[in-house]
């Protein structure tokens, strides 16, 4: 659905996007994550046909951009960082606005479809003014699907709300990818690009890694799995670290704590010999790395 | 087409909420009209008046009063052309508080990106911008003439004032001329508003257009000239010219990248 190949925007000698290469799958929902000033929004702004590349080329739903702008216009939708509704106009009159911009051919049961559908119907005749922060968001969200687009790209769609308001975007955004739609998401947010996201890209000016959240994290660090014990006998763990798959061992109280490239097909073999050893295990579980700590690896190593 | 007329009723419905605005629109026109009404009326009732009848004309009432009629008459036509200039300064004044809003209203709102973001061409957003400024101007122009008229008519005797205000080169400045004023005005203003950040600034700035009419205005009361069918139809291929090359002009300034980049 997007196909990036040396993507990159100069703004005189500053350099915004550098050689990105990115291939987003049908239905997928792709996390976009970098630091303030990393060139996310202007990645957006390109794969949006807002401005034009310097250099490589970007396809998005098949056409290319630059070329066939107003196609990709029609066949995406875009909320930007800021909502950019018109405050002393109604909500009805805001999307109705843009239903007949995008030349809807039933705009107002459109309309009606998604206010209702984030919960806005209610107040659909109140400035967009008296709205709190998450009720903009969930407009513009509504307003960047009226024109029922099968690519969608959020720029932080949920900075700034408060916790409730960000849930419902967040399921918001789960419901829409069973729809089938691809999701294309610029955040901050970690957990919740952990949570929604199939794949992430970390990203300042040049694309620093890409792959699934899970994937990244094994990549990076392993994965450690850790046996809770009733007591624990030093030499077991030595004899766990003689296993050629384990990379690492070590113990913390009544933890052995055992770093693995495939749990799954070796967590076994050492859960059989810690019983031949007579240890009393009580529960093996994973010790997960957060995707901050992914995150903040790449970009200070950036 | 209804991209067009969506921006134009977008443009409305909010501009009109602007307390600045809307003041520009009805009451300028309001007090344009009401001044000449006022003094021909004062002037009408003046015994000072009188004592002109026998005067003989200056070189310069002499050119454009019709023989049969007296000094004081003659004066009063006189006026009349000083004031029909202000139904030129209209249409370029009102537009221009609404258009200065346009450009720089989407982006202190944050706007126009999403705007940018659909389907429409620039000059389809530049044309409704334009006509949402354009049409209450010519509207508000034509109504504050034709208020005008039947004022006149009401409260000041004779024809000769009449005939004065519907000369062939009034008509054709207030229907012709007035209108592809207000289109100059309108596309200075866009060009305007998408080089700076504040509305007021982009007001001031864009009133700039108004000093060749007052210029027109002092020139004449100076008797420099005296305006005639022929120069109103010189003004009116001249800012058809001038019109032409501005809407190519501000469609071209209008650089939606630069505008959605460099905006701060």
């Amino acid at each position: 659905m997007i196909i990036t190949e040396n993507l990159s925007r100069k703004f005189d000698d500053f350099v915004a996007v550098e050689n990105l290469n990115i291939h987003v799958k049908q239905g997928e929902v792709f996390g976009f994550l970098g630091p303030n000033g990393a060139g996310k929004t202007t990645t957006v702004r390109m794969l949006t046909s807002l401005i034009h590349p310097s250099n490589g080329w970007a396809k998005v739903n098949g056409y290319l951009v630059g070329e066939k702008d107003d196609q990709i216009r029609r066949s995406v939708g875009l909320l930007t960082e800021t909502p950019g509704m018109y405050d002393n106009l109604s909500a009805i009159y805001n999307l109705m606005i843009y239903a007949n911009l995008y030349e809807i051919n039933e705009p107002k049961s459109q309309v009606e479809k998604y206010l209702r559908l984030l919960g806005l119907w209610e107040r659909r005749f109140d400035l967009v003014g008296m709205f709190s922060k998450g009720m903009r968001q969930k407009l513009a969200i509504a307003r960047a699907l009226l024109h029922e687009p099968r690519i969608l790209f959020l720029d932080e769609p949920t900075a700034g709300l408060d916790p409730e308001a960000a849930h419902l975007v967040r399921n918001f955004i789960s419901e829409l990818k069973e729809e089938g739609r691809t999701i294309f998401v610029c955040t901050h947010n970690l957990e919740e690009a952990d949570r929604l996201c199939d794949r992430i890209a970390v990203f300042k000016t040049r694309l620093l890694v890409m792959d699934s959240p899970a994937k990244l994290r094994s990549q990076l660090y392993g994965r450690k799995i850790v046996f809770h014990l009733t007591s624990i006998d030093p030499t077991w763990v030595s004899k766990i670290g003689a296993f050629p798959f384990v990379s690492e061992t070590h113990s913390v109280e009544n933890k052995i704590i055992v770093t693995l490239e495939d749990p799954e097909e070796h967590n076994p073999q050492i859960v059989n010999l810690l019983v031949q050893e007579g240890a009393m295990i009580q529960f093996v579980g994973e010790l997960r790395h957060s995707l901050e700590d992914v995150y903040l690896q790449m970009v200070r190593n950036a | 087409m209804k991209k067009i007329k969506t921006i134009m009723l977008k443009e409305w419905a909010q501009v009109f909420k602007n307390k600045l605005v809307l003041f520009s629109v009805i009451f300028l026109p309001l007090i344009i009209t009401a001044i000449p009404l006022g003094t021909f009326y004062a002037i009408g009732r003046d015994p000072a008046l009188g004592s002109m009848n026998d005067e003989p004309f200056t070189s310069e009432f002499a050119s454009f009063c019709p023989e049969d009629v007296n000094s004081a008459e003659c004066f009063q036509v006189y006026m009349v052309s000083q004031f029909m200039i202000l139904f030129m300064i209209l249409p370029v004044a009102i537009p221009s508080s609404i258009s200065s809003y346009s450009v720089v209203g989407e982006k202190k709102e944050h706007s126009l990106e999403p705007l940018l973001a659909t389907p429409i061409t620039t000059l389809e957003l530049i044309a409704g911008k334009s006509l949402a400024a354009l049409i209450p101007a010519v509207l508000a122009t034509y109504l504050a003439y034709l208020v005008f008229i039947i004022g006149t008519r009401i409260l000041i005797p004779g024809d000769l004032f009449i005939q004065a205000i519907l000369a062939p080169h009034w008509i054709l400045a207030v229907i012709v001329l007035g209108p592809l004023l207000a289109l100059m005005a309108v596309n200075f203003s866009i060009m305007v508003s998408s080089r700076v950040n504040e509305p007021r600034v982009a007001e001031q700035i864009s009133m700039i257009i108004i000093i060749p009419l007052i210029g027109i205005l002092f020139a004449q009361i100076a008797g420099l000239f005296m305006i005639d069918t022929n120069l109103v139809f010189a003004f009116t291929i001249i800012v058809a010219v001038i019109d032409t090359i501005l809407v190519a002009f501000s469609i071209k300034v209008f650089q939606r990248e630069t505008i959605l980049t460099r905006w701060k």
